[in-house]
């Protein structure tokens, strides 16, 4: 720690971001990677040992896309105790409104080659577009709706759950409930956005085709300057002078109040950022994947996010990130040589984190040791003592 | 001769001047919780820069009185007004502690992944909207307030370590640091000294003494030794009514209050 009078001199931004070792490495990694992936997809030839094959960026663009889901988990969760169970929704709904764009996209290249309606309402013998894909042939639609759906609604929910003052366990129970419905909603193929299927068979993102290595390399690059992005406004969120509100209300809620905080509009702050974030992954999700269904909205899915988030190191923000990496390649790998097994090995490496690495894989490296995580001390024998008596007492 | 209406209006005219001078004004204040009546009645006045103690034995309702004064908890019935003025039942705990009311938990609560300067910081008044805080920066007048309330809680050493590893003593200092951040006019405190040192408890009744020179302040206490150091205007609270009010000789002599704290 340095002395404050010399810390307050600095300008803030450059003083934050110059102390912050995690974060430059994040960032050095993300720039390095947007350079040297689309080199060595489009210009180092096939065959040579640093040829990026073009599977490899959809993979690295699906990583990035969940970094900054779990980035924007671990700004709630990690900074203000808020554990959503259910950010998963915001994720699907940003990818809704890209696939409804990409949807629009196809025109009349479709398999019933209608101009306007999409293949599945024309299967359906819809006659018209629904009210809500108006505009959505505009990309600039897609973007906005992809961020300003998922925050309305991270609005509308945490100005009711906060004012509520529902915290804890029963907040987390009542995201899972959220995205439950949603996902029973999209099933429906009333809802017009394909139920089941959902919205698939993408042609080109402006113009250009999906399918090409050069659009794809496009996708991978906004994908990390986006998590750059997201990363530089958490990072500032939580530097400032709210960010220390958020922290100390994940710690002692009442005081905070008691300070004269209004606490439910910093939890709703914080709360409709990270479902924008959450909202622009999904949103660059889509097109790299080439598919968006109501499978995203599964409580399932929005678990093994905040997995993620433990498992890199909550509370760091770059821990999100590399916690996300690694449980996706994890996966990757697992689904691809044992597919029976991944699950057991998912459950197993959130028991573990939770005995083991308290502050994630981040904590254990000791040059990351001192951040601003929940203060887990001592080994796991006492932090599970610990853990029992505290469960004894809310009993 | 005076009528009886003259006679209600001299009362009430009595009243009104007795609720003037009175920085906390708790009237006939009653609340239950499912049936068990936590408050009965309960009326008392403190006076602006008077140190009060309140004492009382375990579910005598000390407690729900702070959470009545802090708009944690609704009375049934009855009036709290701060400064003669401010009806606080009907705010809420944020509104309340930014008209200048701070209280002090009986569990010392600190923000404890914070340092000592950043939880005077975060106490400092002003700047609570959710927009200004994002784009605070320290200015010289806050950094001069943290510096002297540092030195006034004694932890100008400890202002770069984490609250979590303050010794208790410190933690309660801190969280009276953070109330006297807010610069409230009147000040809570519930039970301070709970699990202090001897030494600690006597600085302690030092402090708060200091303190009510300039403000009025509330102590919830048990023990006996630190509300005689305090040297103030003590009330006993008893199933949720006011027993006896007075200076501690003449309470302690009260044989209700000897009853009540060593009787049945």
């Amino acid at each position: 720690m340095t002395d404050y009078r010399q810390k307050y001199k600095m300008t803030p931004v450059l003083g934050w971001l110059l102390q912050d070792r995690g974060g430059m490495i994040l960032l050095g990694i993300l720039l390095a990677g947007s350079i040297l992936i689309p080199i060595g997809n489009l210009l180092i030839p096939e065959g040579s040992a640093f040829h990026v094959p073009t599977w490899m960026l959809g993979l690295l663009g699906k990583y990035l896309c969940y970094a900054l889901l779990a980035l924007s988990v671990d700004l709630i969760w990690g900074f203000c105790g808020i554990l959503s169970l259910g950010h998963g929704a915001f994720f699907a709904l940003g990818g809704y409104a890209m696939g409804m764009y990409l949807m629009r996209q196809i025109g009349d290249r479709g398999v019933y080659g209608d101009p306007v309606l999409p293949d599945f309402m024309v299967f359906l013998n819809w006659k018209e577009l629904p009210w809500y894909w108006y505009g959505f042939d505009h990309f600039s639609m897609a973007v906005i709706m992809a961020m300003l759906v998922p925050g309305l609604l991270a609005f509308v929910f945490g100005f009711l759950a906060f004012r509520s003052r529902v915290t804890g366990v029963y907040l987390s129970i009542i995201t899972q409930a959220m995205t439950y419905a949603l996902l029973l909603a999209f099933f429906r193929n009333d809802m017009g956005f394909g139920g089941n299927n959902g919205l698939t068979d993408f042609k080109d993102i402006l113009g250009f085709d999906l399918q090409s290595d050069q659009t794809r390399c496009v996708l991978v690059v906004a994908s990390a300057v986006m998590l750059a992005l997201c990363y530089l406004v958490a990072r500032g969120i939580t530097q400032s002078r709210l960010g220390k509100v958020l922290i100390a209300i994940r710690d002692a809620e009442s005081r905070v109040r008691f300070t004269g905080y209004r606490v439910e509009y910093y939890k709703l702050f914080v709360f409709t950022v990270s479902a924008v974030m959450a909202g622009i992954a999904g949103a660059l999700y889509v097109p790299q994947i080439g598919i968006i269904n109501p499978g995203e909205f599964a409580p399932a899915a929005s678990i093994e996010v905040v997995i993620w988030v433990a498992v890199g190191g909550r509370g760091t923000l770059y821990g999100a990130v590399l916690g996300a990496f690694i449980v996706n390649y994890a996966k990757t790998f697992f689904t691809g040589v044992m597919p029976d097994f991944w699950l057991f090995f998912l459950g197993g490496l959130f028991v573990a984190v939770t005995l083991f690495l308290p502050k994630g894989v981040i904590g254990a490296v000791p040059a990351f040791g001192g951040t601003a995580g929940p203060g887990a001390q001592g080994n796991w024998r006492e932090r599970l003592a610990a853990w029992r008596a505290n469960q004894g007492g809310k009993a | 001769m005076n009528t009886a209406e003259d006679l209600l209006s001299e009362e009430s005219r009595m009243i009104q001047s007795e609720k003037a001078a009175t920085i906390l004004y708790v009237d006939g204040v009653s609340v239950s919780f499912d049936g068990f009546r936590a408050l009965n009645n309960l009326s008392f006045y403190v006076e602006p820069g008077e140190l009060r103690a309140i004492i009382g034995p375990n579910g005598a309702g000390k407690t729900t009185m702070m959470d009545i004064i802090t708009g944690k908890t609704r009375p049934d019935t009855g009036d709290v007004l701060f400064r003669s003025e401010v009806d606080l039942t009907k705010l809420d705990e944020a509104d309340i502690a930014n008209l200048g009311i701070g209280r002090k938990f009986q569990k010392p609560t600190v923000f404890e992944s914070h340092t000592v300067f950043d939880n005077l910081l975060l106490a400092c008044s002003g700047g609570r909207r959710v927009f200004s805080a994002l784009f605070h920066r320290l200015s010289t007048a806050e950094k001069q307030r943290i510096e002297e309330t540092l030195a006034t809680i004694r932890l100008g050493d400890a202002r770069e370590t984490l609250a979590a590893n303050l010794s208790h003593g410190q933690k309660q200092w801190l969280e009276i640091g953070m109330l006297l951040m807010q610069e409230p006019q009147l000040l809570l405190v519930d039970e301070p000294v709970a699990g202090m040192t001897d030494s600690e408890t006597e600085q302690t009744a030092i402090l708060l003494r200091n303190i009510a020179k300039t403000r009025s302040v509330v102590v919830v206490e048990h023990d006996m030794e630190f509300v005689r150091d305090l040297d103030c205007k003590v009330t006993v609270l008893h199933e949720g009514s006011v027993l006896a009010e007075g200076r501690l000789d003449s309470v302690q002599k009260d044989p209700r209050v000897i009853e009540v704290y060593l009787g049945r």
